[in-house]
């Protein structure tokens, strides 16, 4: 390590940086624990574990799946539809609603740099989106594990890692558009319409009528690719139907640039750049603006 | 130690404050006036780095957006309206002052002189304290660290008048060390805590006077007030005061902290009519007897 006095301050203020970001996430966790919608949040993802078992889920068998592997499969295609939404609005209803209500003022005109205020909130809202969602699923397998039924470690180890992605993404994208917008009202409204323009390009809906009226392959193929809901999706499919029949012709492309393996890396790396790019892109902008 | 240099905001088109040029040093303790919409909280956000503005905005120097740290680690601020947090107010003070470097023993320290016990309430989430409470603990975090600049708005507006004074106290040690700057909508509120009155009106300064700085913030007074009759509204708006019934309704005793004899009076004037005698004195204290002997005030 070096003695010259510049790196030395260098160093301080970098350790003494990440202590502050850290401790901006420390506060986020704990404002988020106790809030509302936290609460509501925790119990639709555990619920819907709960339902799965309670509808008998674990016991029934489709497509070949059996046990925990069909509870997971099924819990991790209905949280493709709910993860983003709730993240969406969880994320601008309380980042956009504590602007309104004067928490920034008091909370900025603390010593803190708007760096570790702003990656701090990112990394506590992270842990604060991702836990239920991943705790509900160690959940049922901790329930699978004493029922005796088999632990399929590959498919959660999996799906985890895509739940991250997924989670990562679209709180990204969140942060990008409560430093974009200045109330809580238009900023619901802004990722309410995010949504639902990703859920319009998943490939059963507006990208089947696409290529009715003739859009060339290509353009279909990248905006599914692009789509970090549909990217998911296939990545999710994947593991159950690895040639992805049920995709269809695109199967043949993806299959053909990416393999299954580069897909699967594809699927986990591309969400976590593009919620790393919405987040850098929210923090440009929240730096140069004002911040209450 | 504050320079404010043709500071310009907008807001979209609206020129919300037009070229402020204004210098505060250490010791002024400066009243910042405006009816609602002056720019008073806009001066404040840009003072405190939280608003981009055109001008230029110094504090010893350093720029506050640029140099937030180095900044803001001087100022203590004391919002008008406390945020919702939902942490513990443990949480909240050990939040403040690490950022601060300060020692969160001495924040609760405060906040116990001013009525307020942290210990007791150290789960509690700040968002379900009462409004004097959250004051309180807001001001006890302002006060309780090394803080050369404070920023207040309204801040005694929610406290009950034991802790005003001790509040004006607490300013009182202070006062030679630091600049405050003291928002309010009416100048009677502030007028005893200052020896400065800015007046704001839609964006700009219209004055800007020095008052006579002759109140100790630490003094206390002590009131006999005498009635024509018992009156129960009387009764009610004199005991939160912590005056107590001397005879029958009619003679009430109390003290008031100095720098409250403007807001004190002004209660009086709404049952004029009531009252048959006021005698007002300075509480004799140690630091008086030497300085002055016994003088006696009768109002």
């Amino acid at each position: 390590m070096s003695d010259d006095p510049a790196s030395l301050s260098l160093s301080i203020r970098g350790r003494s940086a990440m202590k502050y970001l850290w401790l901006a996430a420390y506060t986020d966790v704990i404002e988020s624990l106790r809030a509302r919608w936290f609460m509501v949040y925790a119990m639709v993802f555990g619920g819907l574990v709960v339902i799965l078992f309670a509808f008998g889920l674990a016991e029934s068998r489709i497509m070949g799946f059996t046990g925990l592997s069909r509870l997971l499969i099924t819990y991790i295609q209905l949280s493709m539809a709910m993860l983003p939404i709730f993240v969406l609005i969880t994320t601008v209803r309380s980042v956009a609603g504590d602007r309104e209500a004067g928490v920034f003022e008091y909370l900025l005109s603390l010593p803190i740099t708007l760096g570790a205020w702003f990656w701090g909130r990112v990394f506590g809202r992270f842990l604060v989106v991702f836990l239920p969602v991943f705790l509900a699923m160690l959940g049922a397998t901790a329930w699978g594990t004493i029922k005796g039924v088999e632990v399929p470690w590959h498919l959660l180890l999996y799906y985890s890692a895509l739940l991250m992605a997924l989670a990562w993404c679209f709180l990204g994208i969140g942060m990008l558009i409560s430093t974009l917008t200045r109330s809580t009202d238009v900023a619901q409204g802004a990722a309410f319409v995010v949504w639902l323009t990703l859920l319009l390009f998943l490939d059963l809906i507006l990208l089947g009528v696409l290529i009715q009226e003739h859009l060339p392959p290509d353009t279909a193929v990248a905006i599914a690719l692009t789509n970090p809901m549909q990217v998911f999706r296939t990545a999710t499919m994947m593991l159950f139907d690895p040639q992805l029949v049920l995709l269809g012709p695109t199967a043949y492309v993806i299959l053909d640039n990416f393999g299954q393996n580069g897909y699967i890396g594809y699927a986990i790396l591309y969400p976590i750049a593009l919620g790393t790019a919405c987040a850098g892109l929210g923090y440009a902008l929240f730096k140069r603006s004002d911040l209450p | 130690m504050i320079q404010f240099q043709n500071i310009v905001k907008r807001f979209r088109r609206q020129r919300v404050l037009k070229g402020i040029d204004l210098t505060i040093e250490r010791g002024h303790r400066v009243a910042l006036v405006g009816s609602n919409g002056a720019g008073k909280t806009t001066l404040i956000r840009c003072l405190l780095g939280e608003y981009i503005c055109e001008g230029r905005v110094l504090v010893d120097g350093m720029d506050p957006r640029r140099n937030r740290r180095e900044v803001l680690a001087k100022v203590g601020f004391v919002p008008q309206l406390p945020p919702p947090l939902h942490m513990p107010v443990g949480q909240l003070i050990r939040f403040s002052a690490t950022l601060c470097e300060s020692d969160p023993a001495r924040m609760i320290e405060v906040a116990e002189q001013l009525g307020f016990d942290a210990g007791h309430y150290h789960h509690h989430a700040f968002v379900k304290l009462s409004g004097g409470q959250k004051q309180k603990l807001l001001i006890a975090i302002a006060l309780g660290r090394e803080s050369e600049l404070l920023v207040m708005d309204e801040p005694a507006a929610n406290l009950d008048p034991e802790a005003r004074h001790i509040f004006f106290e607490l300013l009182a040690q202070k006062k030679e060390r630091a600049a405050m700057l003291i928002s309010s909508h009416r100048l009677d509120e502030v007028a005893t805590l200052v020896n400065r009155v800015i007046e704001m009106d839609q964006g700009e300064i219209v004055l800007d006077d020095r008052v006579a700085d002759l109140i100790d913030l630490s003094s206390r007074l002590s009131c006999t007030l005498r009635l024509l009759q018992p009156e129960a509204a009387f009764a009610k708006a004199i005991a939160e005061w912590g005056f107590s019934d001397v005879e029958a309704g009619v003679i009430w005793e109390g003290t008031i902290a100095g720098p409250d004899r403007l807001r004190f009076l002004s209660l009086l004037s709404r049952y004029a009519a009531l009252l048959s005698s006021i005698e007002i004195r300075e509480a004799e204290t140690q630091e008086n007897a030497l300085r002055r002997g016994s003088g006696i005030n009768v109002v």
